[in-house]
């Protein structure tokens, strides 16, 4: 029987960070981002519970990734909204396409 | 009748001509009667200079008035110490004298004028410079200082500048005008050069000052050296206005002006000028000085009679003749004999200006001729002018009888007792000789005007006697030049007021070494003589004039009639032919009819003379000066080049290298920049790995 450590989570949560980063990096569709942006958000409440498990925080680690959660899903919202307003604009959601920034 | 009185009274003559002046300058030409105003002040002027002279020579006869007052006070100055100018008037009898002569001469010619200028255009304008040249001669009578001097002298001339060239349509007269204006101008340099020596000496430029720091001793340069340097530079300024030798060319040019104006400013006032200058500035003559003086004299004498000979203009004989008398008057004052040069001063005044005014006469009744070559026999077609012409003629010729026998006899007394008295009798040959030239040529234009066959018929035909206002100065002039004016005896001036009360010699204030011999007055020598009065002045030179004085009457009245016998058996009785003569001595004649060359002199050396040396300066202008300037611009232009290469090259390298520096790294660095989200964010990540693996 393996036990459980922090070390575990933390390799857990850094996998879906890179994992997070990797779709943000590589998807060309803008939803896709998105997504990678929350495996990135998740990965940061694994770490979250995983303090709140080992370290001592205590509560306040689980409240933190309550707000994450909360967050994630107000961002996801005007996150859509944004990408919707690109297609309206581009007619795609390319990300490679859609390079009026550096204007 | 006081002091103050008197001083308000010359005043009041001196200002009014000016007055004249500026209301005709600024009102004749719109009001055509003006000119009588002019005439009235003039008037005015000659009666308040009667009274003036009356009440000065009665009551005050041997005070001199002063009333001065201080212009300018700086006090006291570093170099210069202490720098007052005082202002002033000095009355004397000689300047209350030459006052009421001045006003006599300049109301007659102001009353001629009236009928010689009748018609010309600037009618009233010729009235005004009258005025202003009336105000300016009055003014250097009566002013007691050196530096009120030069400003009269100065307006003086500038009033004869523009009488001179009052045709100045006519080149010749604005030509004469600039000439006379020039030359006096280098006479005026050395009498300013002279009143600044006296200033720098003494502080202050008033005579009766200067004389007493003369007096006591005080020199310029503290030796007599420059006492006599002084005095010669203050001759300067005499001999240019005076037309001395060698300044003299002027004055036969300035002939152009109106005749009038010749008569009164050219004959018988402002060159008199000069003459009077010097007996004002007498005392402090040293006798050095003296004698330069009485060589000019002699020389300006002698010269310009013998080229009156030969002239035909009537107006430039009478000129010759005023140079050659104010000769005699400068001579007169260079042997000592102050107050025969002051009478000679006044009697001329009045006999040369009626010689102008008759011979204005002549010309206006021939129609504006002035060659005697063609007149002639206008004896009977204009009596008064001839027998007036005739009285002028023998005052001038020094024939008894007259002013002018009087005043020239007294001259050559005096050159006769200088040559008696210092062995130099250079003076007194030259004064008789000039007495028979002078007598010669004046009646020769007498007869070449007036005896003889009318030579232009036409012209003769239309002469005819001039009006009275042109008549009436002839009459008054010729009764002045009659010897009971001056003297009851017609043989003896000295024993008129004039000479024996009014007019005495100065006190001399040169120190006793620097004197004339015979002017020296040392206690031992005086005893010899009788003291009557006060001595000022060298009683034995008075002793030698009153033992020359039988000898000079005899000589002189038998060379002026010997003149006159000549000039009669040459034109009237043409016994001689002056052809057939001039014929014989052609070069005499030549150097006599062409002046003595002393135009063509002056013209090839000093005028040609500032031609090429203008000439040279403007060649350093144009070769050295715009060399140097177009030098410096080529240097400046060549250096900009330079400047302008290194600015292209090396400034704007540096800051063109600088800028494709900034692109380089722009365009490495833009790459980074590509719009992609995406790839920034890899930038982030791969930095924050990169920053974690550093600050590990």
């Amino acid at each position: 029987m393996i036990h459980i450590s922090l070390y575990h989570y933390l390799i857990v949560s850094s996998i879906l960070f890179c994992l997070g980063i990797f779709g943000i990096i590589t998807r060309k569709n803008a939803i896709m981002v998105l997504m990678g942006i929350e495996l990135i958000l998740n990965s940061a409440n694994i770490n979250f519970v995983a303090f709140a498990k080992y370290g001592n925080l205590g509560n306040s680690g689980q409240l933190a990734a309550l707000f994450v959660i909360i967050l994630a899903a107000a961002e996801a919202a005007i996150a859509m909204a944004i990408v919707l307003n690109i297609y309206k604009t581009f007619t795609n959601i390319n990300v490679d396409e859609i390079d009026t920034l550096k204007d | 009748m006081t002091e103050t009185l008197l001083v308000k009274i010359a005043l009041v003559i001196l200002f009014l001509p000016l007055i004249g002046f500026i209301v005709n300058l600024l009102f004749g030409k719109r009001f055509k009667w003006l000119y009588r105003f002019e005439n009235s002040i003039l008037i005015i002027d000659f009666l308040l200079a009667a009274i003036l002279a009356y009440f000065k020579l009665t009551n005050f006869t041997n005070q001199t008035i002063i009333s001065e007052f201080q212009w300018i006070n700086l006090g006291n100055l570093p170099v210069i110490k202490t720098f007052t100018v005082e202002l002033g008037i000095l009355m004397d009898n000689v300047t209350v004298l030459l006052i009421l002569a001045v006003t006599i001469v300049s109301m007659v010619v102001h009353i001629f004028s009236v009928g010689y200028m009748e018609g010309d255009k600037r009618f009233n304008r010729y009235f005004s410079y009258l005025g202003i040249f009336t105000f300016s001669m009055l003014g250097i009578v009566l002013t007691h200082n050196l530096l009120m001097m030069y400003v009269f002298w100065e307006l003086v001339g500038l009033s004869s500048y523009l009488l001179i060239g009052f045709w100045y349509e006519k080149k010749s007269a604005s030509d004469a005008a600039k000439k006379a204006f020039l030359v006096n101008r280098i006479g005026d340099i050395g009498m300013f050069l002279g009143i600044l020596t006296l200033y720098l000496t003494y502080h202050t430029f008033t005579f009766e000052k200067i004389f007493y720091q003369v007096s006591i001793g005080h020199l310029p340069f503290g030796s007599e050296f420059g006492l006599t340097l002084a005095g010669l530079l203050l001759l300067c300024g005499a001999i240019g206005k005076s037309a001395q030798f060698p300044l003299h060319v002027w004055l036969p040019d300035a002939m152009e002006g109106p005749t009038p104006v010749s008569a009164l400013i050219h004959a018988a006032t402002m060159v008199a000028a000069g003459v009077y200058f010097l007996i004002r500035i007498f005392p402090l003559l040293s006798g050095d000085a003296l004698l330069v003086i009485a060589s000019i004299g002699a020389i300006s004498a002698f010269i310009p009679a013998t080229i009156a000979v030969t002239q035909n203009d009537i107006k430039k004989v009478l000129a010759y003749s005023t140079i050659s008398q104010l000769g005699y008057m400068v001579m007169a004052v260079g042997v000592g004999a102050y107050t025969f040069a002051f009478f000679h001063l006044i009697t001329h005044a009045f006999f040369k200006a009626g010689l102008f005014l008759g011979s204005g006469s002549v010309i206006k009744a021939m129609h504006h001729e002035q060659d005697m070559r063609n007149m002639g026999g206008l004896r009977k077609k204009m009596p008064l002018t001839y027998v007036t012409f005739i009285i002028f003629s023998l005052a001038l010729s020094g024939i008894p009888l007259t002013s002018g026998f009087l005043s020239k006899d007294g001259i050559l007394a005096g050159t006769f007792a200088f040559g008696s008295l210092t062995g130099n009798w250079w003076f007194a040959a030259s004064g008789f000789l000039v007495a028979f030239l002078t007598a010669f040529y004046m009646f020769r234009a007498v007869i070449l005007t007036f005896h003889s066959k009318p030579r232009d018929k036409e012209k003769y035909e239309h002469a005819k006697e001039s009006s009275f206002v042109m008549a009436m100065p002839l009459v008054v002039l010729s009764a002045l030049s009659l010897f009971f004016w001056y003297s009851l005896n017609p043989f003896n001036p000295e024993e008129g007021k004039l000479l024996s009360t009014w007019v005495k010699p100065p006190e001399i204030s040169v120190p006793q070494n620097a004197r004339y011999d015979f002017m020296k007055t040392n206690t031992e020598k005086m005893s010899t003589y009788k003291i009557e009065e006060e001595i000022t002045y060298s009683p034995e030179y008075t002793e030698a004039i009153h033992h020359a004085h039988l000898p000079t009457l005899i000589t002189s009245s038998s060379l002026a009639l010997l003149g006159i016998l000549f000039a009669f058996l040459f034109y009237q009785w043409k016994l001689l032919d002056p052809d057939r003569l001039a014929e014989k001595i052609k070069p005499v004649y030549l150097l006599s009819f062409n002046k003595w060359y002393f135009d063509e002199i002056y013209y090839s050396t000093f005028v040609a003379g500032t031609i090429g040396l203008s000439r040279l300066i403007a060649l350093f202008d144009n070769k050295i000066v715009d060399g140097m300037v177009n030098g410096s611009a080529f240097i400046t232009r060549n250096f900009s080049a330079f400047t302008g290469k290194f600015d292209n090259i090396v400034v704007d390298g540096f800051v063109n290298m600088t800028a494709y520096f900034s692109g380089l790294f722009g365009l490495f660095f833009r790459r980074f920049q590509n719009g992609k989200v995406q790839s920034y964010i890899m930038f982030a990540v791969f930095s924050i790995i990169i920053l974690l693996y550093i600050f590990k």
